[in-house]
């Protein structure tokens, strides 16, 4: 068996709309495959599709090797596994939300309790086993409705954004735990988020949905450094990607002519190429005007700072290069620097830190 | 008030047949109006079909139907010269435990397509993309809304133990067969014995409370859990 599970051809529509078209795709055994989209991309679609919920209009899916039809409804959905985004337990003890899968495949009850016993402690929620799931903090919640659906040991597990609305520390937690669990289980899983963390954490290869397609599957790294399209390049944080054309292209070295800037990136493209150049923002560097000392960025560029925004911890700055250009930064070195709007810099980044994209 | 003491300390064995009656009756007709109330309300309230709103209307209309509404249908129905005449069940019990299901089955319905649609609708999915079967869910379900589904069954038994309408049109009030309190507490009143209709109104209040009690001690254990 070279695939647990495979779709092809796949078309869901609802309320007459198509929301996913998927051509092909796979996941292997012990796979763990993280599909990743903005909101309403139809991730949770293909959840609910993949977990029999919903019938698409078209395509197949195979299952051990074998259509779903071939399955029988109730067997195949008793061989996998759903959490959905919301924890959704219901009004019971910890205990009896964990079990309730188990109690519907008329497991023996000594079966029932090892196992249960068994994933509370795992998910370090041995000690709520007793209390009513009203009474659970978001973060516990969470893991009750993992530990629900791990319980049943599915040869499938689907996870709808396991992480969602939990407090950055609460979410640090449950992520490293699952991480490990998963890893230790070999548990085959699909899981949907829209964070580029927890797909770059969890999964062993990672599918790109963007309304209702899928752009792009590969090895996390792949999808991160090499994005197929521009749409897929943004959605992965390439967020300044402008359009160029190959001017040059020696020993692995290309020249970009954009708006008439002459920008150096890495690899292998025909001159005259249209292209587009993606530069994540936390790759460029800025320094004083005419201050940037010697280093190996092939790009510096005199730039005008147009804007400074807060993001997180960081500072988001706007530049103009003559063309549009984003800068991620810490606040220190926006302290260091006494950045302020209007003001004239050099920014610099490495030929290696530019992906291209072929374009029409 | 000698009247009002002498029927509670059981001088009137009459009183306890009639209060034994309306127990009966009413009991039995809230139980029938379970039976049919409980997967009817599921169906409308998990159901998707066409004709579903306008199916929820006429259970929400129904909610409200008059209890002498009721009685002039059934007796029409249980005359002697009527379609279910042949069946002998005018001025019977029967009769009256048909014309009370027919008024509490609606409640029961009506409530529990609400008590399930006021669930959050993704646990349906949840539930299922665990591994339950359609009746397994059906029965969570069922579990999830507990207390919202006694207290349909609560309004239920409430809205046929009170009547007086129904139970009077097909009932015809015949001592020692077909009177319950409240066709009573009618009779006793038109003949201006109002202690004795006062006692039999305290008595079919007491029954009421502790028909609620119970249920509502269950309701609320179930809330502790």
């Amino acid at each position: 068996m070279n695939h647990l599970l495979e779709v092809r051809d796949l078309l869901v529509r609802r309320a007459g709309r198509v929301v996913l078209e998927i051509e092909h795709l796979t996941v292997a055994p012990g796979e763990v495959l993280a599909v990743i989209g903005p909101n309403g991309a139809g991730k949770s679609t293909l959840l609910l599709t993949l977990a029999r919920l919903i019938e698409p209009a078209r395509g197949e899916i195979r299952f051990e090797d074998r259509p779903l039809a071939a399955h029988g409804e109730l067997a195949y959905r008793r061989a996998i596994a759903l959490a959905l985004q919301e924890p959704l337990l219901l009004d019971r003890s910890v205990f009896e939300n964990v079990i309730i899968g188990l109690r519907f495949r008329h497991l023996p009850g000594d079966e029932i309790v090892r196992r249960a016993e068994t994933w509370l402690n795992r998910l370090g929620i041995g000690h709520l086993r007793a209390r009513p799931a009203a009474r659970l903090s978001g973060g516990e919640a969470r893991r009750v409705s993992l530990a629900r659906a791990l319980v049943i040991q599915p040869r499938l597990l689907l996870l709808d954004e396991p992480f969602a609305a939990l407090d950055p520390p609460t979410r640090a937690g449950l992520l490293d735990d699952l991480q490990a669990l998963l890893a230790e289980t070999g548990q085959t899983t699909v899981f949907v988020t829209h964070d580029l963390d927890e797909a770059l954490r969890l999964g062993d290869r990672v599918a790109v949905l963007l309304a209702g397609r899928l752009r792009q599957c590969g090895r996390p790294e792949q999808v991160f450094a090499g994005p197929a399209d521009a749409e897929v390049a943004a959605f992965v944080g390439m967020e300044t990607i402008l359009s160029g054309r190959v001017l040059s292209c020696t020993e692995g070295r290309v020249i970009v002519d954009v708006d008439g800037r002459h920008l150096e990136a890495a690899g292998e493209l025909p001159i005259g190429q249209a292209v587009l150049f993606c530069l994540r923002p936390e790759d460029v560097t800025l320094w004083p005007k005419d201050g940037a000392p010697a280093s190996s960025a092939r790009n510096r560029l005199a730039a005008r700072i147009v804007s400074l925004a807060p993001h997180g911890a960081l500072v988001r700055v706007a530049l103009d290069c003559g063309f549009p250009l984003l800068a991620l930064i810490t606040r220190a070195s926006a302290r260091e620097l006494d950045l302020a709007p209007g003001m004239e810099v050099s920014a610099s980044f490495k030929a290696t830190a530019v992906h291209l994209i072929p374009h029409r | 008030m000698q009247n009002i003491l002498e029927l509670f300390t059981g001088g009137d064995p009459e009183v306890w047949q009639i209060t034994l009656l309306s127990l009966q009756v009413s009991g039995l007709a809230t139980l029938i109006s379970l039976l049919l109330g409980l997967p009817l309300g599921t169906v409308l309230a998990l159901g998707n079909f066409p004709g579903r709103s306008f199916f929820l209307s006429l259970i929400n209309t129904g909610m409200a139907l008059p209890p002498v509404v009721v009685g002039l249908v059934v007796a029409i129905l249980l005359w002697r010269s009527g379609p279910l005449g042949g069946l002998g069940l005018m001025y019977t019990p029967a009769a009256i435990v048909i014309a009370q299901t027919i008024i509490a089955a609606p409640v029961v319905t009506g409530l529990t397509a609400a008590a399930l649609q006021a669930l959050d609708p993704r646990l349906r999915l949840q539930l299922l993309g665990l591994g339950a079967s359609r009746l397994q869910m059906v029965l969570a379900l069922w579990l999830e809304a507990r207390l919202a589904l006694l207290a349909a069954l609560m309004a239920g038994f409430g809205s046929v133990i009170s009547e007086v309408g129904a139970s009077l049109m097909v009932g015809g009030n015949i001592r020692g067969q077909t009177r319950v309190l409240t066709t009573a507490i009618v009779l006793e009143t038109g003949k201006g014995e109002f202690a004795r209709a006062i006692a039999l109104g305290a008595l079919l209040l007491a029954l009421s409370y502790m028909v609620n009690l119970n249920l509502t001690w269950i309701q609320q254990r179930g809330a502790r859990r």
